[in-house]
């Protein structure tokens, strides 16, 4: 996979806006993510993260803006190979096996045969590949669909809460996984989140609230500015500014 | 249009029909075991010979009509067709796939129920039997069309399984079963000549009753190919790859 050059970016959103049900979720976002960047998403549920995501990937209808994903617009079919999304909900057939499903998807885009065993390697799903999805507890549930995602050679990956309840073991084993992702192959994730914890392993956090990014930078950054250790503690304050600073 | 991923898909299908074996067992059997039940109802062979024909288009139409359109509705409920919208596959190639696997059972479901019909319920074709089959499967391939068609209207399971008295039943009454189609007042002799499964009704009259293939068969025959084409077609059209 020839890496994208440096510097270049991986996505961009400029004014966007979406309307669901008749109320405005997200009001005129503007961001750019660095390609090769873990930049994480974080809010509490109801903030509009799912939208956003499903709107980088071309599942949602957009009100105004644009979106650049890789260099072309988001939803085009050149990207239907370069991008690899995991749902918020898992999204698999639970009357196939972790195998049948992930040959499936493997064959839909093209990817190898040997695909199949790898992703599930990398999910660390070897004892239950054989397994119905209907008869995995949640946690493996949730990395079977992950697994899906990871097929092919994915340059960007938008991955909707995909550690939510995991065990501590296998949610390290994941971020492990995603940094190496980033490292070896320079691929770009977008991690949404509404557990702090997992904002510590992001590069870059843009929080989020109402539809709206109320602050983006490093973990660090958000410690500081706060004036906190503590990224709960942090990502409260933040609220609270932006709050006062609109009232 | 690709049929390397028209047939993963149906593979995939198909293998998770034979995952419920109760469904696959309703669906190649029930046929039968309503029209064996029809028989025994009109207690003659005179009456029963005047409407099996119908029947064996009905049945199998209704049948594949709500399998089907449960089935593409739970593919859209479960996020897996949200799924399959971000990766590199046609609309047309996920709709021939279901296509394909389920008109396979059809052709299962058809076959039986023609077996019974000819060697124990006393159908006697004039035509030629393996004709009587196919257009059989073609109605049963119609009923699955227009289910794939009219899941895409419909939000819950509630609303896909009463979409059947919905689109099905009109024509079960209109399609000559009950009244032959050009003695209904003009205006559902109308509504009857635009209907579907009218024409594979007649299909199936003229060759249980007739040696010969006239081109009203083969017309009618054409007609129902192509309402599965433009009902195919339409399905993937109201399948957007964006939602709301």
């Amino acid at each position: 996979m020839p890496g994208a050059p440096a510097g270049a970016t991986a996505v961009a959103v400029s004014a966007l806006r979406v309307v669901r049900g008749g109320r405005e979720v997200l009001h005129g976002l503007n961001f750019a993510i660095p390609t090769g960047t873990v930049a994480g998403f974080i809010g509490p549920s109801g903030c509009g993260k799912s939208t956003l995501m499903r709107a980088i990937v071309g599942v949602q209808v957009v009100k105004g803006g644009t979106l650049t994903v890789l260099g072309v617009p988001a939803g085009s079919a050149a990207l239907r190979r370069r991008v690899g999304y995991s749902t918020q909900f898992p999204a698999i057939y639970d009357d196939l096996t972790v195998t049948e499903n992930l040959r499936y998807f493997a064959a839909v885009l093209g990817a190898p045969p040997s695909d199949v065993d790898r992703v599930i390697t990398e999910v660390s799903l070897e004892p239950h590949s054989e397994a119905l999805a209907s008869q995995l507890s949640g946690g493996q549930f949730t990395r079977a669909s992950l697994a899906v995602a990871l097929l092919g050679t994915p340059e960007l990956l938008v991955l909707d809460e995909p550690t939510v309840g995991l065990d501590p073991v296998t949610r390290e084993e994941l971020w492990d996984l995603f940094h190496s992702l980033r490292v070896d192959r320079r691929v770009t994730l977008l991690i949404t989140s509404h557990v702090m914890d997992e904002a510590a392993r992001c590069e870059t956090l843009l929080l989020m609230r109402d539809g709206r990014i109320l602050m983006r930078g490093t973990p660090d950054d958000l410690r500081e500015n706060a004036g906190t250790t503590n990224l709960d503690e942090a990502f409260l304050r933040v609220i609270r500014d932006a709050e006062r600073s609109r009232s | 249009m690709s049929p390397r991923l028209t047939l993963a898909t149906a593979r995939r299908v198909a293998n998770q029909l034979r995952r419920d074996p109760r469904t696959v067992a309703l669906m190649v059997l029930l046929p039968t075991m309503l029209i064996i039940l029809f028989r025994y109802v009109l207690n003659s062979q005179q009456a029963f010979d005047a409407v099996i024909p119908s029947l064996l288009c009905i049945f199998p139409f209704n049948i594949m009509f709500v399998v089907t359109s449960v089935a593409t509705l739970r593919e859209r409920t479960t996020g897996t067709l949200e799924r399959l919208m971000t990766l590199p596959i046609g609309k047309i190639d996920l709709l021939a796939g279901y296509a394909l696997a389920f008109g396979l059972f059809g052709v299962i479901e058809v076959g039986v129920a023609t077996t019974v019909c000819i060697t124990w319920l006393g159908l006697s074709v004039q035509g030629s039997a393996a004709l009587l089959v196919l257009i059989a499967v073609l109605d049963a391939l119609l009923g699955m069309a227009l289910g794939l068609l009219v899941s895409a209207f419909a939000r819950t399971e509630f609303q896909a399984v009463q979409f059947m008295p919905l689109f099905a039943f009109p024509q079960v009454l209109l399609c000559g079963l009950f009244e032959p189609r050009d003695h209904m007042i003009g205006v559902l002799s109308g509504l009857s000549d635009i209907m579907p499964l009218s024409y594979a009704v007649d299909a199936i009259k003229l060759v249980t009753s007739s040696t010969q293939v006239s081109a009203e068969l083969v017309r009618d025959m054409g007609i129902v190919f192509g309402c599965i084409l433009i009902a195919l077609l339409g399905g993937a059209a109201t399948l957007p790859r964006r939602t709301p």
